[in-house]
């Protein structure tokens, strides 16, 4: 049967037809829905691991104990994984095992856009990558042969445009999961160095035979065309490179690591002029070079940064012109991703924002805070940062003296992920930072999966809710206050005690994601005799205010279709004018 | 047959993602291969939402180029403008007249532009406004939007109506059926009529 279904969806229903057993991993865009589709379908056993080492780690103790495993995340949860993954090289598996990782050129909901091949290379293992949803489902049945035949993990590369771009996909015959047997192999799962310098011969043979193998597989294949152009490619570059040069000859790799260089070889002595489209890093590129072959046109003329598209390839090649095509309308205001309407996020930052604190950042929805008009988060670099970077910032506080305390923002999910170790650090190392934990139950950005304090796991199933107050303190932490966002006087006067407070500080706010958990409060609405028209509460950035004429006055009307009822616009009227429950404005168009 | 690129376009919320699936799975059932392909992630709060969709006899590239869309549907007259670069010369528009603020303006740092509907005219002349919003409500659901939008441009795709009325039956469960095929038939309406003004 034909179904139109995503490059993640391809990978969960293959994993699922494909004998796996385990899968595991972290949410992140775009990655996040092939887990959520291997619970949907319901066939495999599947779990949100609180990050992408555990997930990964757990995936390895599943290939050990003889079942198919797969751990999914993105391509930033690899810098997280890495520790495993690296030796995980060394060891080899038992059952097949598949590492799905998500790269996100162009950066649509990522902090940067490094290319996951470096970790194939980096951990001298295979990496195949799917050009579409069909070959997403093809190849994961693949991979696992390819892992258990050559005892090595796998990595599935995939980016946005794989992961989130939906195609035809034709299912394959279901295979029964086999539970392999469960071995003890001191040398091959024992990485002490005795051990580890035979595995590391092995795996530099491992991918001797690998190479050889990227020579004859069907993975890797030509298209011949025309002789005046030769491309070679991968991934959705590939769909690219079909569409802006339908004549050229192609040399199309779905084994992106090791490469076949014969057949490359052969393949560039038979064209003309030798291309290379790849996204992002010159990968290929610089591989090939050092084979001694010719590269006619590469990273020259096809972007180091970003993704590739058609008239990026057709320019490249320029043997066809690209179509003139208008040019995007300028100087139109811009519509980024803010707060939802009813979030709690916008009542902390609307205070932090006021107070002119340092505000170390953290990844997920209160990143937005950065932006105006809130202005009111100054670093934010990676998973659980936002802690461990306060404290050093706290230590130079310390050693210069007499300034302000910084300010930690960390969500839940994220806390569990990486916060809590780098609190640990800052308990037991005498830190002098506040840290504002905002727990809404929920991993938000990524769409709203559960983790360890949600109550609920992956499969929907009852679990037990960790109490972030309570692990706060058992990290060492005497202080910790509980806040409700939505009061921003209560919330300030929290602040300012936890600033005045010499040592750690946490205040925990427990207002569950309103998009999530499905939060409707009464409305609020403006009474134009009142409204001044001062502007003051439009700071507060919520799609549901907006200015409209009234009597020949400027005057704020609130939406009803949109606002949520979280009354932090009314925190900021001086002059009693925005009020529950109460209809006034105008019906202006906006 | 040459490969027909619509976009969609419109704002976090208004189900973007679920008017690309009906087209894409009416494209399925007319027996055409079908690419669709929208950004998930940050454009959901509140942000700005492109979504493509390409069907043909075989369609490689899941991205529609700028220049190239034979059909752009916008569920916002600003969203339009911001993505009536995708239209091909001749390609045809039809937008939402119904403005929803950007986060931009709501927090006074920018102006909604009073001209944009001018501005639309002038950038193409094959472009139509409908009043999605209140045919949505007509229909029994403000959220129908959707589907009016979808409705709009019936008789501009290459799929047969009925084709598409019976994916939409089959997406939308029990009651929502009804009101999004309501949706569907006065967006179909609302476009015949600004044939008939122009």
């Amino acid at each position: 049967m034909k179904k139109i279904i995503s490059g993640n969806e391809a990978i969960a229903l293959s994993f699922s037809d494909s004998g796996g057993v385990f899968a595991s991993g972290y949410p992140g865009t775009p990655s996040t829905e092939t887990l959520e589709e291997v619970a949907r379908l319901g066939r495999v056993y599947c779990e949100w691991a609180p990050n992408e080492k555990v997930g990964l780690e757990s995936a390895i103790g599943a290939s050990i104990a003889g079942g198919r495993a797969m751990a999914t995340m993105k391509h930033v949860g690899v810098n997280v994984a890495a520790d495993a993954l690296m030796t995980l090289a060394y060891t080899g598996v038992n059952a097949g095992l598949i590492l799905m990782v998500a790269d996100d050129p162009g950066m649509h909901s990522s902090q940067n856009e490094q290319d996951s091949r470096n970790y194939a290379r980096f951990a001298k293992i295979p990496m195949i990558e799917p050009s579409d949803s069909q070959e997403a489902y093809d190849l994961v049945r693949a991979g696992f042969e390819l892992s258990e035949r050559f005892d090595t993990p796998v990595m599935l590369r995939t980016t946005t445009r794989i992961s989130h771009a939906k195609g035809v996909v034709e299912q394959k015959e279901t295979l029964e999961p086999k539970i392999g047997e469960w071995v003890k192999n001191v040398p091959k799962y024992v990485m002490l160095p005795n051990f580890g310098k035979i595995r590391h011969v092995e795996i530099e043979e491992r991918l001797l035979r690998l190479k050889e193998f990227a020579e004859t597989t069907p993975l890797n294949r030509v298209e011949m065309g025309g002789t005046d152009l030769g491309i070679l490619t991968s991934g959705v570059s590939y769909q690219h490179v079909k569409e802006a040069c339908p004549d050229a000859s192609i040399l199309k790799l779905g084994l992106v690591h090791p490469l076949p260089e014969r057949k490359i070889r052969e393949f560039a002595g038979r064209v003309k002029s030798f291309m290379i489209v790849e996204e992002l890093d010159a990968i290929f590129e610089e591989q090939i070079r050092a084979m001694g072959i010719r590269v006619d046109i590469g990273k020259d003329r096809i972007p180091l940064c970003g993704e590739v598209s058609a008239d990026i390839v057709r320019a490249a090649a320029g043997e066809a012109r690209v179509a003139e095509s208008a040019a995007p309308v300028p100087d139109l205001p811009l519509r980024p991703p803010t707060f939802c309407p009813g979030c709690a996020h916008r009542g902390l930052f609307t205070v932090l924002s006021r107070l002119k604190v340092f505000v170390s950042g953290d990844i997920g929805c209160y990143t937005l805070g950065a932006l105006p008009p809130m202005n009111a988060m100054h670093s934010c670099i990676c998973m659980g940062a936002s802690i461990s970077a306060a404290h050093g910032m706290a230590k130079v506080n310390e050693i210069a003296g007499g300034r302000v305390k910084p300010v930690a923002v960390i969500g839940d999910s994220t806390f569990f992920h990486s916060g809590m170790t780098g609190l640990l650090g800052m308990a037991y190392n005498g830190g002098d930072a506040l840290v504002v934990i905002m727990d809404n139950r929920t991993t938000a950005m990524t769409g709203g999966q559960d983790h360890p304090g949600s109550g609920r796991g992956l499969r929907g199933q009852a679990t037990r809710q960790v109490d972030i107050v309570e692990l706060v303190k058992v990290l060492g932490v005497e202080n910790v206050v509980e806040i409700n966002a939505y009061k921003i006087e209560e919330t300030e006067a929290a602040i300012r005690k936890g600033l005045d407070t010499p040592g750690p500080y946490v205040l925990v706010d427990r207002n569950p994601c309103v998009l999530r958990y499905r939060v409707k409060r009464p409305i609020f609405a403006v009474d134009p005799d009142k409204c001044t028209g001062c502007r003051a509460c439009l700071k507060v950035a919520c799609v549901a205010l907006g200015i409209v004429p009234s009597d020949g006055e400027q005057k704020v009307r609130i939406d009803p279709e949109i606002c949520n009822g979280c009354g932090i616009c009314s925190q900021h009227c001086k002059f009693d004018a925005i009020s529950q429950g109460k209809v006034g404005g105008s019906d202006g168009n906006f | 047959m040459e490969i027909f690129n619509i976009v969609i376009a419109g704002v976090g919320g208004q189900g973007v993602l679920m008017a690309s699936r009906v087209l894409s799975e009416s494209a399925l059932a007319s027996g055409m291969d079908v690419k669709q392909n929208e950004v998930h992630g940050m454009a959901q709060r509140g942000g700005s939402v492109i979504s493509f969709v390409r069907i043909g006899e075989r369609v490689n590239s899941p991205v529609v180029t700028p220049g190239t869309a034979d059909l752009l549907i916008s569920f916002e007259p600003l969203e339009a403008l911001r993505y009536i670069h995708y239209l091909k010369p001749g390609g045809m528009l039809v937008y939402n007249k119904v403005a929803i603020n950007p986060s931009t303006v709501a927090s006074g740092l920018a102006t909604y532009p009073s001209d944009v509907e001018e501005r639309i005219a002038r950038a193409c002349t094959n472009a139509h406004g409908i009043e999605a919003l209140s045919i949505a409500r007509e229909a029994g659901n403000a959220k129908a939007v959707n589907m009016v939008m979808v409705g709009s441009v019936l008789s501009a795709l290459p799929l047969d109506p009925r084709v598409v009325m019976g994916v939409v039956k089959a997406v939308s469960g029990g009651k929502g059926a009804d009101v999004n095929l309501k949706a569907l038939e006065g967006g179909a309406a609302a476009r015949s009529s600004t044939i008939r003004n122009d």
